[in-house]
C-alpha cells in the first residue's frame, strides 16, 4: 500500500509577511550587535519582555532558537556535545542543543538569514515559569561569556491565586530594573514601559482572537500552522510588529471561515494536542493528521503566549497577573478545567498527550491527567512519547501507529 | 466436477519479528495459515507465507476477495487492498474468539499492547509500550542469548523452577547485567528464567488497569504458554487465550477484509 497522500493544502497567504517579520527580527538584532547601536538581552520564553523592550532592549529568545534547531533537526546532533560537558540527556533538549550548537558554532540562522552567530546578550534574564532549566540554562551562559544573569523565581502549583504572590512576582519584576539600568546605562522610562505593555496586550488579544478562529467547523487552521504562526507573539511581544502580523492574519482567518475554508480537507475528527510540538515532526505529523481527516484544533502550547491580563495602568501588577494565572505553574484540578473550557469552546472528540522525554512541565500525561479527563469529558485520549528536539527519544513508526490507531478507535465510535 | 470454490479472505499481519498470514472461508472459519521470521524482505516474506497458507487452504491467489496488511510492514504488502492498525486488528481477532467485553494483552516480538474492549468488541482504549524493549519478546531474545538457551526452551525451564530469582530493573541492559550477577551467586536457571517472565509480565501489568476479563495473543505468550499461567496466578482473574494466539492480528485483518469486502 501507498504512503499517506501528499497535501494540498490551501496556504496562509499570510506566512509570506511572516517570513519578513522574522528575518527583520534577526538582522535587526545581528546589526545591533555589530553596530552596538543597541543593547541585547536573552530572555526566557515567558520572561519579562515588556520591561526589557520598555527599557529599550532587542530581545533574543533561546528557546526559539531551540524550536529552530529542532525544526531543521540539527538538534539531535548538537545535544550530544552538551551532554558530554556533564548535561544530562534527561534534561531540557532545548537547553542542550541551543548549548551544543554554541560549541559547534552552527546555528540555523545562518542558513535562514546568513546570519552567523545568535546575537551576544548584555544581560540574561529567566522567568522560572517555564522550569529551573532555564536558569541552568542561562548560567552556563553567564559563566561562558561573563554577562550578568538576572531573573524572577515563580510560584508552582498554583491553584488559587493569592495576593501575597501576586505581590512577590511583582516586586521581583520591579527589582530588576536597577540592574537593567546598569546594564544600559539609562534611567527607566516609565511612559515607555507602559506603551510595550500595551502592544504586548494588543497582540494578545489578537493571538487569542486567531486561535479562537479554529472553533468553526471546519477549522480554518491547525496546531501545526500555530506553531509556525505564533513565532511573532513569541519573540515579539511588546512590539508594534508583532500587532501589526496579527492583524493582517485574523482577517485572512476569518475570511476563510467565512469561506468554509477548511484546513483539512474533509474535516471528520477534531482533535486537542496538550503538551509540545515535535518540532522535528511537524510535517509528517500534520500530513498524517490530514491524511486522517483529523484536524488539530487547538493546544494548551500555542494558548501558552496569550497574556489578556496585562494592563499599560498597572504595568508591574499586571505583568505579574499574566505569568502566575499562566497554564504552565498552575495546579491540576485548573489545568484540568482549563482543558475542559477548550473541550467547549473547540468541540474536540480526542486528545492527544505528547509525553516529551526532556520536558516534564509540558508533559501533563504523567499523573494521570488523561486517564480523569477522558471520564470527565467522555472523549478517548492517545499519548505519545517523544521529545521536542531530541529525536533519538521519538519512534516515528510507534507515532504513526498509534495515531492511526486513535482514528480507527474514532471511527469505531 | 469439483465444486466452485467459495471467495476466501486473507489476513497478512507483518510484525517487526514475525510475518503471520491467515485465510478465512466465508464462514469465518481459519482454513490456512502460516508464519515465518519476517527477515530484511517483508514483501517477500508476505509472499511466501500467503503462498503456504493459500497451500494449506486449498485455494488460489485468485480466491482472495479481499486482503488486509497489519503490523509495522503492513505497508509493504504489494497485494493487500487495504491496512489496519495492528491494534484495531488483535482487538477485531480477539473479540471474534471471545464475544464479550475484555482487555486484550499482547506481547510482541518487539511491543506490547493493552486494549480494552467494551461487549460490542469496540475499543474504548488502547496502549502500546513506551520505546523500550522491556516486557517484549526482544528482552527474552536477548535474556535467552545471555544464559544460551535456545528460545523453544525457555518456557520449560521456567516451569521447573522451584525458587523464583526476581528481577529489579527493567531495561533490557541492567537486566542483562543483574542475570550476570545472579548466574555469579549459582542461581539456578530454571529459577532465573522464570524470573525473567515474572519481569515481563510486570512490564505489561504497569502499562494499564486490567478489566474482570482478560484474553492474551501474541507470539511470546504462543511459544510460552507458561507466561498465562504465571498472568493467571498473578492477577487471579480469567485469563483466555485464542487457539492460535500468534495469529490473533491476522485473523482479525482476515475479517475486516470480509467485512469491508461486505
Amino acid at each position: 500500500m501507498s504512503e499517506e497522500k501528499k497535501t494540498t493544502r490551501k496556504q496562509i497567504a499570510a506566512a509570506k509577511t511572516l517570513k519578513k517579520v522574522m528575518a527583520d527580527h534577526f538582522y535587526e538584532m545581528d546589526n545591533a550587535v555589530k553596530t552596538g547601536s543597541r543593547k541585547i538581552a536573552w530572555c526566557t520564553s515567558v520572561g519579562p519582555a515588556e520591561l526589557l523592550r520598555g527599557m529599550g532592549f532587542l530581545v533574543y529568545y533561546p528557546e526559539n532558537h531551540g524550536a529552530m534547531l529542532g525544526a531543521t533537526r540539527m538538534s539531535t546532533e548538537l545535544i550530544p556535545f552538551t551532554n558530554a560537558i556533564g548535561y544530562s540527556p534527561d534534561i531540557c533538549s532545548y537547553l542542550t542543543c541551543d548549548v551544543g550548537s554554541y560549541l559547534q558554532k552552527k546555528t540555523p540562522l545562518t542558513m535562514a538569514y546568513n546570519i552567523e552567530s545568535v546575537p551576544r546578550p548584555d544581560v540574561l534574564v529567566f522567568n522560572t515559569n517555564q522550569c529551573r532549566d532555564v536558569q541552568d540554562w542561562f548560567a552556563w551562559y553567564s559563566r561562558e561569556l561573563d554577562v550578568p544573569l538576572v531573573g524572577v523565581h515563580t510560584h508552582r502549583d498554583i491553584g488559587d491565586i493569592r495576593e501575597y504572590q501576586i505581590k512577590d512576582i511583582a516586586s521581583q519584576i520591579e527589582d530588576l530594573v536597577p540592574k537593567l539600568e546598569e546594564v544600559t546605562g539609562e534611567k527607566f522610562d516609565m511612559d515607555r514601559f507602559k506603551e510595550a505593555v500595551g502592544y504586548s496586550r494588543r497582540t494578545s488579544e489578537l493571538w487569542r482572537a486567531c486561535l479562537e478562529e479554529a472553533a468553526a467547523v471546519p477549522s480554518p487552521w491547525t496546531f501545526f500552522d500555530a506553531t509556525i504562526h505564533m513565532a511573532p507573539a513569541v519573540v515579539g511581544r511588546g512590539t508594534k510588529e508583532a500587532n501589526d502580523y496579527y492583524e493582517l492574519l485574523l482577517p485572512e482567518l476569518k475570511q476563510r471561515v467565512k469561506d468554509g475554508t477548511a484546513a483539512v480537507e474533509g474535516e471528520k475528527h477534531r482533535l486537542y494536542w496538550e503538551g509540545m510540538p515535535v518540532w522535528g515532526k511537524l510535517r509528517p505529523l500534520s500530513e498524517q493528521f490530514y491524511s486522517l481527516k483529523a484536524c488539530v484544533v487547538a493546544s494548551t502550547y500555542c494558548n501558552s503566549w496569550i497574556f489578556d491580563q496585562l494592563d499599560p495602568a498597572e504595568p508591574f501588577e499586571s505583568m505579574a497577573v499574566a505569568y502566575t494565572e499562566l497554564f504552565i505553574v498552575r495546579d491540576e484540578p485548573y489545568k484540568e478545567q482549563y482543558i475542559t473550557d477548550c473541550y467547549n469552546k473547540f468541540k474536540f472528540d480526542g486528545i492527544v498527550f505528547h509525553d516529551a522525554k526532556t520536558c516534564p512541565n509540558n508533559s501533563n500525561n504523567r499523573y494521570g491527567m488523561p486517564e480523569r479527563l477522558s471520564e470527565k469529558l467522555g472523549v478517548p485520549v492517545l499519548t505519545i512519547n517523544g521529545d521536542l528536539c531530541d529525536l533519538r527519544c521519538y519512534s516515528e513508526e510507534q507515532a504513526k501507529t498509534n495515531i492511526e490507531a486513535f482514528i480507527e478507535q474514532l471511527e469505531e465510535g | 466436477m469439483a465444486d466452485k470454490i467459495e471467495a476466501v479472505f486473507a489476513g497478512v499481519d507483518v510484525g517487526a519479528s514475525r510475518t503471520k498470514v491467515a485465510i478465512l472461508d466465508a464462514g469465518k472459519n481459519l482454513i490456512g495459515h502460516a508464519v515465518r521470521k519476517s527477515g530484511t524482505d517483508f514483501t517477500e516474506t508476505a509472499e511466501i507465507c500467503l503462498a503456504s497458507s493459500l497451500e494449506m487452504a486449498g485455494v488460489s491467489k485468485e480466491d482472495i476477495a479481499n486482503c488486509i496488511s497489519t503490523g509495522y510492514g503492513r505497508k509493504n504488502v504489494p497485494y493487500s487492498h487495504d491496512t489496519k492498525t495492528e491494534i484495531g486488528c488483535h482487538a477485531k481477532g480477539c473479540y471474534h474468539y471471545f464475544p464479550m467485553s475484555m482487555t486484550v494483552i499482547d506481547i510482541g516480538g518487539q511491543d506490547n499492547k493493552v486494549i480494552k474492549l467494551d461487549e460490542h468488541g469496540r475499543r474504548v482504549s488502547f496502549k502500546m509500550n513506551r520505546k523500550c524493549a522491556a516486557g517484549t519478546g526482544a528482552f527474552l531474545e536477548e535474556m535467552a542469548a545471555r544464559l544460551d538457551i535456545p528460545l523453544e526452551e525457555m518456557d520449560g525451564l521456567a516451569r521447573k523452577s522451584e525458587n523464583i530469582v526476581e528481577l529489579g530493573s527493567y531495561c533490557t541492559v541492567f537486566s542483562g547485567t543483574e542475570v550476570l550477577e545472579k548466574i555469579r551467586q549459582g542461581k539456578k536457571v530454571p529459577d532465573i528464567m522464570k524470573g525473567l517472565f515474572l519481569s515481563v509480565i510486570k512490564r505489561v501489568l504497569e502499562m494499564d488497569s486490567l478489566t474482570e476479563r482478560v484474553v492474551m495473543t501474541g507470539g511470546v505468550v504462543a511459544h510460552n504458554p507458561y507466561l498465562v499461567n504465571m498472568v493467571r496466578e498473578i492477577t487471579e482473574s480469567e485469563v483466555l487465550v485464542p487457539e492460535y494466539p500468534q495469529l490473533t492480528g491476522a485473523v482479525g485483518a482476515a475479517l475486516f477484509a470480509m467485512e469491508t469486502k461486505g
